[in-house]
């Protein structure tokens, strides 16, 4: 900074805010409202994913016979009026004639009588209805014919209904959005790794080895992807791991195709060059130079990949070759919910809208971030 | 004195960034009368080029502009676009600094010329080719009827330059304004152009306005000068006057960024370090598996050159004449023939591996600050890069220590370890490219164009430091540049390269002084005396 004539400085250095690209990136992405929004939703979604199983009152796999197809509602099961008739059922079912059943509250009081001798092993026929629990015997006359019995009466709350199979479908869209979020991050990550070694590897060396390398990813992109999973599916069974390696088999190959092109201009940056002219060793360059260069357009791809990959889940899935009862994704409750869309169209309504909000989060997100990440192509 | 054809009053610019507003014009006020040639000259940033866009309303979007601007009467500032576009394109036209890339590459030349004329002029398709044909004809390129067919990849940069002249004047335009127009094109093409601008004011009787970093080409060429700086106007007045007068002290530094001084030549006693001998470049497309037929291309045809323990030896040449393919293939970073010594071991054909106890020795710094330092590495990180490979064994510690050392040297504060690349400016840049060569101590540093990207006084500074840094650890440079100025500057022996061939050779001075061969005459007379070339030119037209 001396060669100055006069008192004007040149190039002068401002050592005010120092901010990386990434830094620029986030504040750039604050600004866009949508996917800030995305971003919120996402991170609930991913909360409900991971608690949410553990904080609704039913288990996903518990059918309660009593009550399939019930829609969806704030109302407390069974209804009041619906107590009796129902005891009433259990009993009779239990071979006893009911004399007298009272309601009090919550619990309910049963006189019943038997022609034949009564064993206090009754209360199991009660207990076994999801309406009664903890049933005892008050009293049981002396020669075994009759008894008084005491239930605490269950009563329950299926905000979203319950499924043909008396399923909660609350809990089952929880854990749908468990099984989908994993599928999508566990595929997405699969590919993330092969697609990203695979691609930096043939751009970088280039030449030969690069055309054989993306031949191979031709002839792989050729084959039919549902012939895939059936082959699959066949020799090594039906399990959701399977679908993480089916469905990241098929997208590292877009990812390799995608990193491979960055690499290819990237090798043609000079300080690709400058690196090579220091003697850095080819494996040091890509790690230090060719990958973290290309994560810009990697992490775009990687937020607009995971809708993609729920998608093709729930695609499998509704073609029954995906996740298999009781376990249950976004796409199986879709299928089974549009079996009868005039019948029970809650079933069908809830986790669709589940699926199409996290899907527009994700490519709203993604969007977001390639606006972010690279001002240039707006 | 006549009304002005553009008249702009206090134009602001300024930029909504994530930082902030940023004002890159404050306040500047022009004006171009009819038939006169106006030169607005600034370095990087000094908001030349914006104060036009905002003018044409060609600013980019998070751009806002207040102030005014009358062409004839009509108010520029906050006219609709379809209003605007009347003006715009027909009566102010622009051309902009890339040929490489305004033109469309998909379409014909006569295609991209004949269009707007058809569709804005309304004129038939046989009157717009006629028309194309009269403007290339115009412009001068040869066979200008064959060449209408062309596609733009057929053509050169100074044509394609030309042919964007050419669609500029299409519809009679009363004023031009060319952004940079000459910025990327070699020198003696430079002064062609030039003499066409030049030509075609005194013909068609049109106002220039004529945006550029170089004050050399204004001296040659305008009739009324601004200097600007910083988004305002420092000084304006008759080129003249700016020349020979310049009141302010921004103009006399800009009038004295010229590289000056010469280096001596070292004795001839020096040990030689580096000699290369019938080096070959080739390169070829296709051939191969799928390829089709293989093609070959000689970049760099029997080239000898040796280098001494000091010494500079500058290679010259246009784009394409293989300098800076000759300045890879010594370091070997591509594949060549021919036998490279340095320091008495053969280091030609050798494999990476064994190349690597070389690299150390053997540094090189690029022409493009802006693509040579990693952008997601910390200038720490970029600087001490070389020493993870050359002397694995140092702490971090020690490495941190090297790094402030080679900041200091290249004068930049060690603060900066823990900023990133894109925080800095194309000649802190290329500080830190000069800092991470000499962290290592090499021997042999190759510096391909390290200066063309910068404005001219930041220029100035980067050859002080080159030479401050070359008497410290005693290095020889080969130092790869078009620009001759530079290389007098800096060299002590020039080579002059054209088409792959060395066409001189010789010291600095002899060349310089005494040029042998036409080809060194002419490049000498485009890039020191464009004004004789303009008139020269001028009067074989007239």
């Amino acid at each position: 900074m001396s060669d100055t004539q006069t008192d004007i400085q040149i190039d002068e250095l401002d050592l005010g805010t120092s901010r990386s690209l990434w830094a620029t990136a986030w504040l750039r992405l604050r600004k866009n409202k949508a996917a800030m929004a995305s971003l919120a939703i996402l991170i609930i979604y991913i909360l409900i994913g991971t608690f949410g199983p553990m904080l609704t009152t039913h288990d996903y796999d518990n059918s309660y016979r009593d009550f399939t197809r019930e829609p969806a509602s704030l109302q407390l099961y069974p209804p009041t009026e619906d107590i009796l008739p129902s005891a009433e059922r259990v009993i009779t079912r239990a071979r006893l004639q009911p004399q007298s059943v009272e309601l009090d509250g919550d619990i309910l009081t049963v006189t019943a009588t038997s022609s034949r001798e009564i064993d206090e092993r009754v209360t199991r026929y009660m207990d076994r209805s999801d309406l009664f629990a903890n049933t005892r015997v008050i009293e049981i006359s002396p020669d075994n014919l009759t008894v008084t019995m005491q239930s605490d009466v269950q009563r329950y709350r299926f905000i979203f209904g319950t499924d043909s199979n008396g399923r909660d479908q609350l809990a089952r869209i929880v854990i749908a959005i468990r099984i989908s979020l994993l599928i999508g991050a566990a595929a997405t990550a699969v590919a993330l790794l092969i697609g990203v070694l695979y691609g930096a590897i043939a751009g970088f060396i280039g030449g030969m080895v690069d055309s054989v390398m993306m031949r191979v990813v031709d002839i792989l992109y050729s084959l039919p992807f549902i012939f895939f999973v059936i082959l699959l599916v066949v020799f090594f069974g039906n399990n959701i791991f399977l679908m993480f390696i089916a469905v990241g088999a098929i997208e590292w190959l877009d990812m390799a195709r995608i990193v491979r092109g960055q690499t290819l201009s990237l090798r043609r940056r000079e300080f690709v060059s400058a690196a090579e002219a220091l003697g850095v060793k080819p494996v040091s360059i890509v790690k230090r130079h060719i990958i973290p260069n290309t994560l810009g357009p990697v992490i775009v791809y990687t937020t607009l990949m995971v809708p993609k990959v729920i998608l093709l889940e729930s695609f499998l899935s509704f073609l029954g070759l995906g996740v298999q009862n009781p376990l249950t994704s976004l796409g199986v409750l879709i299928s089974n919910g549009s079996r009868d869309i005039q019948g029970t169209p809650y079933l069908l309504i809830y986790p669709s809208l589940a699926l199409t909000i996290l899907l527009f989060a994700l490519n709203f997100l993604g969007d977001g971030l390639r606006d972010a990440l690279d001002p240039k192509d707006r | 004195m006549t009304d002005p054809i553009l008249d702009i009053k206090d134009i602001h610019v300024s930029f909504d960034t994530p930082d902030g507003p940023v004002d890159a014009v404050r306040g500047v006020n022009m004006k171009v009368i009819p038939g006169e040639t106006v030169a607005i000259v600034g370095e990087s940033g000094s908001g030349k080029s914006q104060a036009m866009m905002a003018t044409m309303g060609l600013l980019a979007d998070n751009g806002t502009v207040r102030g005014s601007a009358i062409y004839r009467g009509t108010q520029l500032i906050g006219m609709s676009k379809s209003d605007l576009n009347k003006i715009r394109g027909a009566k102010i036209t622009m051309i902009f600094q890339e040929p490489m890339t305004s033109l469309d590459p998909l379409y014909s030349i006569e295609f991209q010329i004949c269009e707007p004329l058809r569709v804005h002029g309304g004129l038939s398709k046989q009157a717009a080719r006629d028309r194309a044909l009269e403007l290339l004809e115009l412009v001068q390129i040869p066979n200008a009827k064959d060449r209408l067919k062309a596609y733009p990849h057929e053509l050169s940069g100074g044509q394609r330059q030309r042919v964007m002249i050419a669609m500029a004047l299409a519809n009679n335009p009363d004023l031009l304004i060319a952004d940079e127009p000459t910025t990327a094109l070699d020198v003696t093409i430079q002064a062609e152009i030039l003499a066409l601008l030049a030509d075609l004011q005194k013909r068609l009787g049109m106002s220039i306005l004529f945006i550029t970093h170089d004050l050399g080409i204004v001296d040659a060429f305008a009739d009324r000068v601004y200097v600007m700086r910083a988004g305002q106007v420092v000084e304006e007045g008759p080129a003249e006057q700016i020349f020979n007068a310049p009141r302010e002290d921004y103009t006399k530094l800009l009038l004295g960024a010229e590289p000056d001084g010469t280096k001596d030549p070292v004795p001839e006693t020096a040990p030689m370090v580096l000699s290369a001998n019938d080096m070959v470049v080739t390169f070829s497309s296709g051939g191969g598996f799928l390829g089709g037929k293989l093609r070959e291309v000689k970049a760099v045809k029997d080239v000898s050159l040796s280098l001494q323990k000091g010494q500079t030896l500058g290679i010259v040449g246009e784009s394409g004449s293989g300098k800076s393919t000759l300045g890879r293939a010594i370091l070997q970073l591509l594949p060549s023939d021919g036998r490279v010594v340095f320091a008495d071991n053969v280091i030609s054909g050798l494999s990476r591996h064994q190349m690597q106890a070389y690299r150390r020795d053997l540094q090189m710094v690029f022409q493009d600050p802006y693509g040579s330092l990693s952008p997601r590495m910390t200038v720490g990180e970029i600087v001490t890069e070389g020493l993870l490979v050359h002397e694995p064994g140092i702490s971090a510690k020690d490495r941190d220590r090297r790094a402030t050392e080679a900041l200091r040297a290249v004068d930049l504060d060690p603060a900066v370890r823990r900023r990133f690349p894109h925080e800095f400016s194309g000649g802190q840049r290329q500080r830190i490219a000069i800092a991470r060569a000499v962290i290592l101590r090499p021997t042999v540093m190759v510096l391909d164009e390290p200066t063309s990207a910068l404005d001219r006084s930041v220029q100035k500074q980067i050859i002080t430091l080159l030479r401050d840094i070359q008497t410290e650890l005693e290095l020889s440079y080969i130092f790869i540049s078009h620009d001759l100025s530079v290389v007098r500057a800096l060299s002590d022996t020039v080579m002059v390269m054209k088409n792959g061939e060395v066409v001189e050779h010789g010291s600095t001075a002899n060349i310089f002084n005494a040029p042998t061969s036409d080809y060194t005459r002419h490049l000498m007379r485009a890039a020191f005396d464009l004004k004789s070339v303009l008139k020269e030119h001028a009067n074989t037209i007239a």
